[in-house]
């Protein structure tokens, strides 16, 4: 087995058994490329199905080419998809784009909230409707008790403390300084009423890995990560207005993978071009204890 | 293995922990160690230097680890941390276990992915508590490759003697647990001596560097070569666009498995042969071993469910029991008692468990003994047995270690780890083992049990009437069987008598076989249920034990259990309890509300 390999086994064990120990699962997808690495992962772990829904947290400011590939993808695997997004706080302009709110404020309505009311049901959950192929209001509102979530523990320090099942209270909050204990595949699968677990089949991964990955298995990913022919490409998805390209002439995947090895990112962290990591050190925590990933 | 290398790194990546006492300078070892060897993205060394000049304080090494806030206000590692780290012969995973007593969940958490580890002790503190618990824990969890860095070498004027005193000492410890240091190291993680360079401070050492030591630990090889053991995930059938596959799936701890292999699953006891090994977007191959999380399917149906091992049929069977004898670790706030029930998880295995029995307890900072104190409390190491409401199947620590471990769950939380030792009897073990090899035995049909549920709209039950003597049992037996057959169910009315002079012939009127005479109660009910049908059996005044000598026999999710009469006599867990009834016609009813109530009977669509 070479070091692709084990990783990929692991997390096909781990998503496997997320799915016979939680009875109302989800997975979330953002489109980018570490959760389609995941959704693949999926596929192969139930041999080319994906018996639990993929849930995406739209924030009406993705880059549009996300959205289409989205549902491209959702057609083709023929993919439970369901999104869900602020209508509230996009309805009020009480965004970082309309100037109302600072992007911290941003992040937190348009992405952990909404998030978080996605998962418990409390929100409208839109949901794809194969025959269609158009969205309509789901009918299930019941709260996810698992949800499987694409975090790598190399992408900054307070994600190097995830469980591969880690609990979330009653208010979606993580208690890093008290984590269940996590050893010989056994994991917490036992949860007390209205917590939930979230699942992190990819914590083991790099940057690196998943490109390999993408490169050996030849996963479809949406073309922002690849140059144009303008010189520049995205190395990391989100919100159109807070995320930047970077500089960079790689055009296909194995470009993309000689660049990470040898070229210029070797050596510079992935979410460089992120605005939200920019502030305090602990910014990325905040949110991510009020549930944003 | 079909499976090519597409990479030129090959199987080279390991997993390291480093432990030890709190304070005693993990996290600045490798913070150094990623500094000294350029391993740290560009600008972070320098951001984190920028933010201790913000706030007046001196930059330490450790720094660059503790990237949490609750940490760097504690000055302490909470939980173990990942760090990714690259020498020349392979890629590390680095993790960085926490040394307060407090976070001991934490570090076993990270020494359990470990395949060696590093164990730190301060030279001028000495060795202290944790120093010793760490290195029992990581040898419970079976990581044999310790290697030992005796730190801050500086604080004690890189002193020959000093050092040679902790060696002569920790040496001692590790032989009373039967353990051996892969070697021993003297460096300082602040002053980065011996780490990625010998260091001119000590020229007394001229061994090796903590880079070099790294790269001497050995990848420990897939248990290919042992027998085949793959705990059974789940048994998937998704049938959307026309897949009728029924996948067998789960990941191989042990041993390989071939199309055309014959498998037995435990503790049922159920063969059959592989047919193919299933897979996505991967190349077809008839063998799969160790570390792949696989699937195959099978040539013949047989019902399968999670928590069954698959092994091979001509290669050593696994135990199967529901007492056993353990060795484990507790990590629970509250202790581990005998009046608790708890959930043992053992491969995909889970059961009710009680403590029965603690043979001993063992402090493993000093290896102090002590025979039975009533409870295993939160860091003891004991050694205690469990009857289990159910058996499991599972190998011993000294013969197949992978599916010898378990963890105990006290409510939601994993509290406590172990390995099984020993396989112990209990009252059930004779009816168990000729319930095994019935099945192995069993010829197989070639309707499987859904298409029998599917015509029959019933899944098959026994529904077992009991109550003290002159309530009503039979009456109401037989208008059960009355009302289930008029509206259409194959159904069955088996009074106990109606064994006795034929099935029980040899065994009729002798006192000594009552246990012998549910036992075959049972293998008949088994059959009848096997053909798809309900069958409604009465019994009096059944007791708990009773009932569990049927459920080794019958499949407990196939039973229902209805008390008839007001007094319950027994200790039996029963389904319903009927306590006055007007008339036999409306107790039956009630049961077949039940059944109703429980998807038993399917609705008419």
């Amino acid at each position: 087995m070479d070091h692709l390999d084990k990783l990929e086994n692991k997390s096909i064990h781990i998503l496997r058994e997320a799915y016979s120990e939680f009875n109302n699962l989800s997975m979330l997808w953002s489109i980018g490329k570490d959760s389609t690495v995941m959704l693949w992962l999926a596929r192969k772990a139930f041999f080319g199905h994906v018996p639990f829904p993929l849930v995406h947290i739209d924030t009406d400011y993705m880059i549009p080419k996300m959205i289409e590939h989205r549902d491209k993808l959702a057609k083709k695997w023929e993919l439970d998809m369901i999104y869900g997004q602020d209508e509230k706080s996009l309805e009020e302009n009480m965004t970082y784009p309309e100037g109302n709110v600072d992007h911290q404020e941003c992040c937190r309505r348009l992405k952990a909230e909404a998030l978080k009311n996605t998962l418990n049901g409390n929100w409208k959950r839109y949901r794809m409707n194969h025959e269609t192929g158009e969205y309509e209001v789901d009918d299930n509102t019941k709260p996810y008790t698992g949800v499987i979530v694409g975090a790598r523990a190399d992408e900054e320090g307070s994600r190097s403390k995830e469980r591969y099942f880690s609990p979330r209270d009653e208010n979606n909050d993580w208690d890093i300084s008290d984590q269940p204990p996590e050893f010989w595949s056994q994991y917490k699968t036992d949860f007390a009423p209205g917590t939930h677990v979230r699942i992190h089949p990819l914590l083991d991964w790099t940057e690196l890995d998943i490109w390999e990955y993408i490169q050996r298995e030849e996963i479809p990913i949406v073309d922002l990560y690849y140059d144009q022919g303008e010189g520049k490409r995205y190395r990391s998805l989100g919100c159109a207005p807070c995320t930047e390209p970077v500089e960079s002439d790689a055009k296909n995947v194995d470009e993309v993978v000689e660049e990470l090895k040898n070229g210029k990112f070797a050596d510079v962290a992935e979410r460089d071009g992120r605005a939200q990591d920019q502030d305090e050190g602990a910014g990325l925590e905040d949110l991510r204890k009020d549930g944003y990933m | 293995m079909t499976n090519k290398t597409h990479d030129s790194r090959g199987d080279q990546d390991m997993n390291i922990v480093i432990a030890g006492h709190v304070d005693h300078g993990k996290s600045t070892i490798i913070g150094r160690l990623l500094a000294d060897t350029d391993s740290l993205p560009e600008g972070k060394l320098e951001s984190v230097k920028e933010t201790c000049r913000r706030n007046s304080k001196p930059f330490e090494y450790a720094f660059l680890l503790d990237a949490l806030k609750d940490e760097q206000d504690q000055g302490i590692t909470i939980d173990s941390a990942r760090v990714f780290f690259e020498t020349d012969l392979r890629k590390y995973i680095i993790l960085d276990a926490p040394g307060h007593i407090e976070f001991l969940k934490n570090m076993v958490t990270g020494a359990a992915r470990a395949e060696a580890a590093l164990l730190v002790i301060d030279a001028d503190e000495g060795i202290q508590e944790n120093s010793k618990r760490h290195c029992y824990m990581l040898s419970m969890l079976g990581i044999d490759q310790v290697a030992v860095l005796v730190n801050k070498m500086d604080l004690v004027d890189y002193d020959e003697e000093t050092y040679r005193k902790i060696v002569a000492d920790y040496t001692e410890f590790l032989e009373e647990i039967g353990m051996e240091a892969s070697s021993f190291i003297p460096v300082s993680g602040m002053e980065g001596d011996n780490l990625a360079s010998l260091s001119d401070n000590m020229l007394w050492y001229e061994e090796e560097t903590v880079l070099d030591l790294l790269d001497s630990f050995k990848s420990q090889p897939l248990p290919e070569n042992k027998p085949f053991r793959m705990p059974v995930q789940d048994v998937y059938k998704f049938t959307r666009g026309g897949d009728d596959r029924r996948i067998i799936s789960g990941t191989i701890e042990s041993g390989q498995v071939s199309v055309g292999d014959e498998v037995v699953f435990y503790p049922s006891g159920k063969s059959s042969t592989v047919k193919s090994i299933e897979g996505f977007n991967r190349p077809d191959t008839d063998t799969i071993g160790a570390g792949y999380s696989t699937g195959f399917t099978l040539d013949e149906q047989i019902f399968i469910k999670r928590g069954e091992v698959a092994t091979l049929a001509d290669e050593k069977d696994p135990h199967s029991a529901a007492r056993i004898k353990t060795n484990l670790f507790w990590l629970g706030k509250e202790p581990l008692t005998k009046d608790k029930e708890y959930h043992l998880k053992l491969g995909t295995s889970k059961v009710k468990a009680r403590l029965e029995k603690i043979e001993r307890v063992i402090d493993a900072s000093d290896l102090s003994q002590s025979e039975d104190k009533g409870q295993v409390e939160l860091h003891d190491v004991a050694q205690c047995v469990f009857k289990l409401d159910s058996a499991i199947s599972f190998d011993l620590a000294n013969e197949l270690e992978h599916s010898s471990r378990f963890v105990i769950v006290d409510d939601y939380e994993i509290a406590g780890g172990g390995l099984v030792e020993e396989s112990l009897e209990d009252e059930q073990s004779w009816v168990r083992e000729k319930v095994m090899l019935r099945n192995y035995k069993w010829e197989k049909s070639r309707i499987n049990r859904e298409e029998r549920a599917e015509k029959y709209s019933q899944q098959p039950t026994l529904v077992l009437l009991t109550g003290e003597e002159d309530v009503g049992k039979k009456p109401t037996a037989k208008a059960l069987e009355q009302e289930l057959f008029d509206s259409g169910r194959v159904v069955y009315f088996l009074g106990i008598g109606n064994l006795l002079y034929g099935v029980d012939a040899d065994i009729k009127g002798d006192e000594n076989h009552k246990e012998e005479h549910l036992r075959r109660l049972a293998e008949v009910s088994h059959i009848m249920l096997d053909a798809g049908s309900i069958l409604v059996v009465t019994a009096v005044e059944l007791s708990q034990d009773d009932l569990e000598l049927i459920q080794t026999t019958v499949n407990p999710q196939q039973i229902e259990t209805v008390w008839l009469g007001e007094n319950v006599t027994t200790d039996i867990e029963y389904d319903l309890h009927i306590d006055e009834f007007e008339t036999e016609e409306k107790a039956a009813l009630q049961v077949k509300g039940m059944l109703q109530d429980r998807g038993i009977l399917f609705k008419a669509w």
